[in-house]
Order: structure tokens, then sequence, then C-alpha cells
């Protein structure tokens, strides 16, 4: 079990409110990810979850039962940190088996965990070695094993894969989802890489200045997003904003259509304008369009090879049913 | 240091450190052989001459001799006890966010600049006077007879003095090592259900493990030449209760005019100065392995 349900959870430093109150329902056995540009207050919630930062108003409940003043050793989660924070002198064993011994657990008993959690992440091997001296990726496996031996009621994340190379963040990513698969227990993810949010998640939280902008499937925030803050951070290339005259016809104070919803032509078209830079990655083109006249950049997706080169004139056309439109304050009409 | 031309400058760089070094301490520590072999009494000059280890087996008959060394391996274990664990304590308060925090820290470092004897003299004169001292109006003002510190316990009270002498340089290291501590590994260890004893015992500990072998080998260096705390608190007395091997070496010289046998005594100041190096890099010297 691993309910966590936040009711009007509050943070502030001094004067400085980091997280308006805010309630959030993280149902058993999902995998929510935490996602907003730096600063938006992210990790902070991760740590008053984790009981590492006192609420300064709000409650907080793990499987019903009020933890707000619960020690974080108390709470039954484990974190996994950015910086991985293993314990330099011991054995990756020991390291594994720290909690294990902090909770007064038979040694038959804890090595037996420590034996099934490096089985199940790959590090029987290193076992013995300490921390520096293995790579990122199985420093990374090393902190998560340290989490999965307390069989916790929950794991927080706190931006795990930031400090890998982009090769080893696919790998780990993947590995991550998997073990959410086998273990369905509670994660939950903090991250500003929304590639990370889209893949891994069932329930995205998108925060923005401490405040949540919105809960929903990765898809549900792709299809309809509620206001141009979500639309413009979930999504990449990002979805291209439209004002004025061109907004006005469909009825909004600006328009949004996603670059791989426009279509470009060599002659016919909605819009018009000229091929600023044109990225080919094989499988698709992106097209940065200029002088439409609506916006500074259009941006447009374009499947596999197109035969449009900088300075050449283009056509767009947006498909109708995939516009989003919001009003003047920002929110979806 | 990756051309043939940038090591050979490397060493050219070196070299005039290199020999100003050996001169330093070959041609003092030759010297110092040299006499010790020698019959040299500034009382009488005319006894010269070349004489074997007769000054070598003055020395060791001369009364105190194996009292001086257990004093000097007291003085230095007593003094590195207290202020190692002392200066972990102390680190690990003022490393907690308080208030004055600033002047609070200049204030544990200060007695580090004041200079050895007149430290002592402090001591003796103001803290540990049996009449005048404060030690002794504190004890009055409770009812009980003052303690003669330098009379009663000698050594100890100069492993006293020393070792608040060095307490500063302890905590100092000891407290830059403490901050060097990730906080994510504390919390993660926090996380992990460790509390906050467990957490000192198993996390900050090891990770101090390197400061304290800094500040045990230092120290050892220094404390084993103490000389000027002795000198002008008990004389080495009474008796030779507090006599160190340091100042056994001084009354040879100074006090009985033996050039030779002062020599000879350096000599195995210097030997027993080398055992314990010796034994000190094998206990505890791997901990400054990388």
């Amino acid at each position: 079990m691993g309910r966590i349900t936040l009711e009007g959870v509050a943070k502030r430093f001094g004067e400085a409110e980091v997280i308006p109150p805010l309630d959030l329902d993280i149902p058993d056995g999902s995998f929510c990810v935490f996602v907003g540009p730096s600063g938006c207050g992210k990790s902070t919630l991760l740590r008053l979850i984790a009981g590492l930062e006192d609420t300064s108003a709000g409650r907080i409940l793990i499987d019903g039962q009020d933890a707000t003043r619960v020690p974080p050793a108390k709470r039954g989660l484990a974190m996994v940190f950015q910086s991985y924070a293993l314990y330099p002198h011991m054995s990756v064993r020991a390291n594994i088996a720290f909690p294990l011994r902090m909770a007064g657990m038979a040694r038959e008993e804890r090595d037996r965990r420590v034996e099934e959690a490096a089985r199940v992440l790959n590090l029987t091997p290193y076992l013995d070695r300490r921390p520096g001296q293995l790579s990122g990726g199985q420093r990374q496996r090393v902190a998560i094993g340290r989490a999965i031996v307390r069989e916790p009621k929950a794991f927080l994340f706190d931006e795990p894969l930031s400090n890998l190379d982009a090769a080893l963040r696919v790998g780990m990513r993947i590995e991550i989802t998997e073990l959410h698969e086998r273990l369905r227990t509670t994660m939950i993810y903090v991250t500003h890489d929304q590639v990370e949010a889209m893949t891994m998640a069932d329930r995205i939280v998108v925060l923005n200045a401490g405040k949540i902008e919105q809960v929903g499937s990765p898809l549900e925030l792709y299809r309809e997003p509620r206001n141009r803050f979500v639309a413009g951070f979930i999504g990449s290339p990002r979805m291209n904003f439209i004002e004025g005259a061109e907004a006005a016809r469909h009825g909004a104070h600006a328009i949004g259509i996603r670059p791989e919803h426009v279509t470009p032509h060599p002659s016919s078209g909605d819009w018009k304008g000229v091929v600023g830079v044109a990225e080919h990655l094989g499988s698709d083109t992106f097209l940065h369009v200029h002088d439409t006249g609506l916006a500074e950049t259009i941006t447009v997706r374009a499947e596999g090879e197109i035969g449009l080169n900088p300075g050449d004139t283009v056509y767009l056309t947006p498909q109708p049913d995939r516009i989003h439109r919001f009003a003047a304050n920002g929110d979806r009409l | 240091m990756a051309t043939q031309a940038s090591r050979a400058a490397a060493r050219a760089m070196l070299s005039p450190a290199v020999v100003l070094l050996l001169i330093w301490m070959i041609v003092p520590l030759a010297m110092t052989l040299w006499f010790s072999f020698q019959r040299y009494n500034l009382l009488y000059p005319d006894r010269a001459g070349f004489i074997g280890f007769g000054n070598y087996i003055n020395f060791v008959a001369t009364s105190g001799f194996w009292e001086a060394i257990v004093n000097t391996l007291l003085l230095v274990g007593g003094v590195l006890a207290i202020t190692v664990i002392g200066g972990i304590l102390i680190a690990l308060l003022i490393d907690q966010p308080i208030w004055g925090q600033g002047p609070v820290r200049i204030l544990v470092i200060s007695p580090f600049f004041i200079m050895p004897p007149v430290a002592a003299l402090i001591w003796k004169n103001m803290f540990m006077n049996p009449s005048n001292g404060l030690f002794a109006e504190a004890a009055r003002f409770l009812g009980l007879p003052p303690f003669d510190f330098l009379g009663q316990a000698p050594l100890a009270s100069i492993v006293l003095i020393v070792a608040w002498q060095w307490l500063p340089f302890a905590t100092l290291i000891l407290l830059t090592a403490l901050q060097s501590l990730d906080s994510e590994r504390m919390e993660a260890a926090e996380m992990d259900g460790a509390g906050p004893f467990a957490r000192f015992w198993f996390i900050a500990l090891p990770h101090l493990a390197r400061a304290i072998t800094v500040v045990i080998l230092i120290q050892t260096i220094f404390l084993l030449g103490i000389f000027g705390e002795i000198l002008v608190t008990t004389n080495g007395g009474p008796g030779n209760a507090s006599t160190t091997l340091t100042y056994l070496v001084y009354k040879e010289a100074l006090l009985d005019f033996d050039a030779g046998t002062a020599a000879a005594g350096g000599v195995v100041a210097v030997i027993l100065a080398n055992i314990v190096a010796l034994f000190l890099m094998r206990a505890i010297g791997r901990n400054l392995d990388a």
C-alpha cells in the first residue's frame, strides 16, 4: 500500500512562499512524475513528502494516516537522491544493507534481501566494490538497491538521471519503468525533463512557481492542456503559439498548434512563410519557418526527408481539429 | 609533467629547495651524531675525545630516563586524546547554525594565537595557583580544600595546558572536514532510519577519518618537542614527575653542561620519534590514501 494524499500542504521559507497551499492525491501503485521548470518547487514538494522539510501548513497522509509530524525514517518511504548519496567508505553490499542494519534486521535475512536486490539490479558482481569504483549508472543502481531492500510504501526519486549521459539516461529510464512494472509500488519522480515525464509516468503533475497547473495522464496533458503553460511545457518541440488576427478568427486570444499537426507543402496551404533552418533527423525534419506574419517562428515537423531548404517558400496547413484555443489569461477555451 | 623537457625543468626548479632542505636537516643531524660519540663536557673542556657509546650508556642510565620516556608518551597520548575527542565535539557544535557564529568561531580559535610559555604562565598563575588561582577560589567557594595542580598532578596539569592550546587546531581541521560532508548523504542516512548517533558513527566519523589522521600526525610531531610549557610551570618536577625526553636533553645540556650526553639524548629522542611515526603510519596511515 502506498497512497499519498496532500491536503492544503504549503511551504514558506521566511517571507517567501515557495509552495502555496495545494491538494494532491497519489493513488497506490501509480508512477507519478512531478515536472516543471527549475525552481518551481518540485524538489521541495518531494522533500516535504519525504519529511526532510517541515510543512508550513496542511497535512500529509500516507495510506490515510496523518504523517505530517512523523520523522522521515518512520514514514516507510525510500528516496533516491540526485547525487546518489552513497556511503563512500562502505562496500556496495554494506550500502544496500544499511537501512536494514539500521532497522535491526538479522544478518541472514539482511544478506538474503541484499542478494535479491543485487540480482534484480544486475549488481551481483560488484557487491564487494566501493562506490568510487563504479560507473555512474552502477552507482545509480546501488542507490535504487538501497531503496528497494526496505520494501517501502513508496519510492521518491529526486532527478535521479540528471547526472548521467544521454545514452545511459535512456537505458535507466527503461530500467526504472520496468522496476515499477514489476514491483507495482507507488513511485514519485521529480524531473525537469518533460521527455522523462511523458515516457515514464502514468500520472504527471505539472508544477509552476509552486502551483499545480494540471494533473493527468501523459496523453491527457498532450491532448488537452488546461492552459498555455502546460501546452508549452509538454511536447517536444514546443507548441507554436499564434496571437492577433489569426487567433481572433478562431475566437480566441491565442491559438496553439503543435509542430506535428502542421502540414508543410511547397506550393499551396493556409499560411505562407520562408524556411529558416531545416533540422534533418532522418526520420523527421523540423522546419523553422519565418516571415509568416503570425509569430516570429513557426516550428513544423515533416515526416521523413522533405525537399525544402533554407530560403525556400513554404505553405503551412494546420490540422483544424488539433488547434488549441486559449483565453487572454492563458486558460484553455 | 608530460614531456621530457618539462620533467627536466621540474627537476631543475625543485633542486634548490631540495639542496637547502638537505643542508638544513643533514648538517645539524650529522653534528649531533658527531657530538654524541665525543666526550664533550663544558665543565671539563680538556677531557675530550672519542668515547664510543659511552654517552648513550650515560644517558640511558640517567635517573629518570625511563620515567621521561613514559612521561613523553603520556603527554603525547593524553593531549591527542583530549584534542581529537574534544575537537570533534566542538566542531559538531559550532557546525550548527547558531546566532553569533562568527565571533564564536574566532573565540574558539584564539588559544592557538597565544605563545606557549605565555599560555602556560597564565594557567599556572591565574588558574592553577593553589592560593590565588581561579580554581582554588572556586574550590573555596564550594567549601573544598584548594588543589595544588602543578604540585599534586604535574603531568596531568601540563597535559591540560597543552591540550587547551592545541584544541583549536584540531577543531579547525575537523570543522572544515565536517563542512565538506555532503548533506544529501546525511539525509539519505536519515531516510534509511539512522538516528543522530548512528549518523555520526556510520557516516560522519568515517568521513572525518582522514582529517583525524592529519590532526594526529601533525600534533604528534609538535607534541614530542613540548618544552616551554614544562620549563615555565614545573621545571620537570616535582622530582622527575613531569620530565619528558626533551626536557631531559635540556637538563643534560644546559644544567649539567654535558653536551656529549645531551647529543646522545637528542639522538635517542629522534629514534623514539621515528618509532612513534612508524607505529602511527602503520596504524592510521592508510586513511591518507585517496
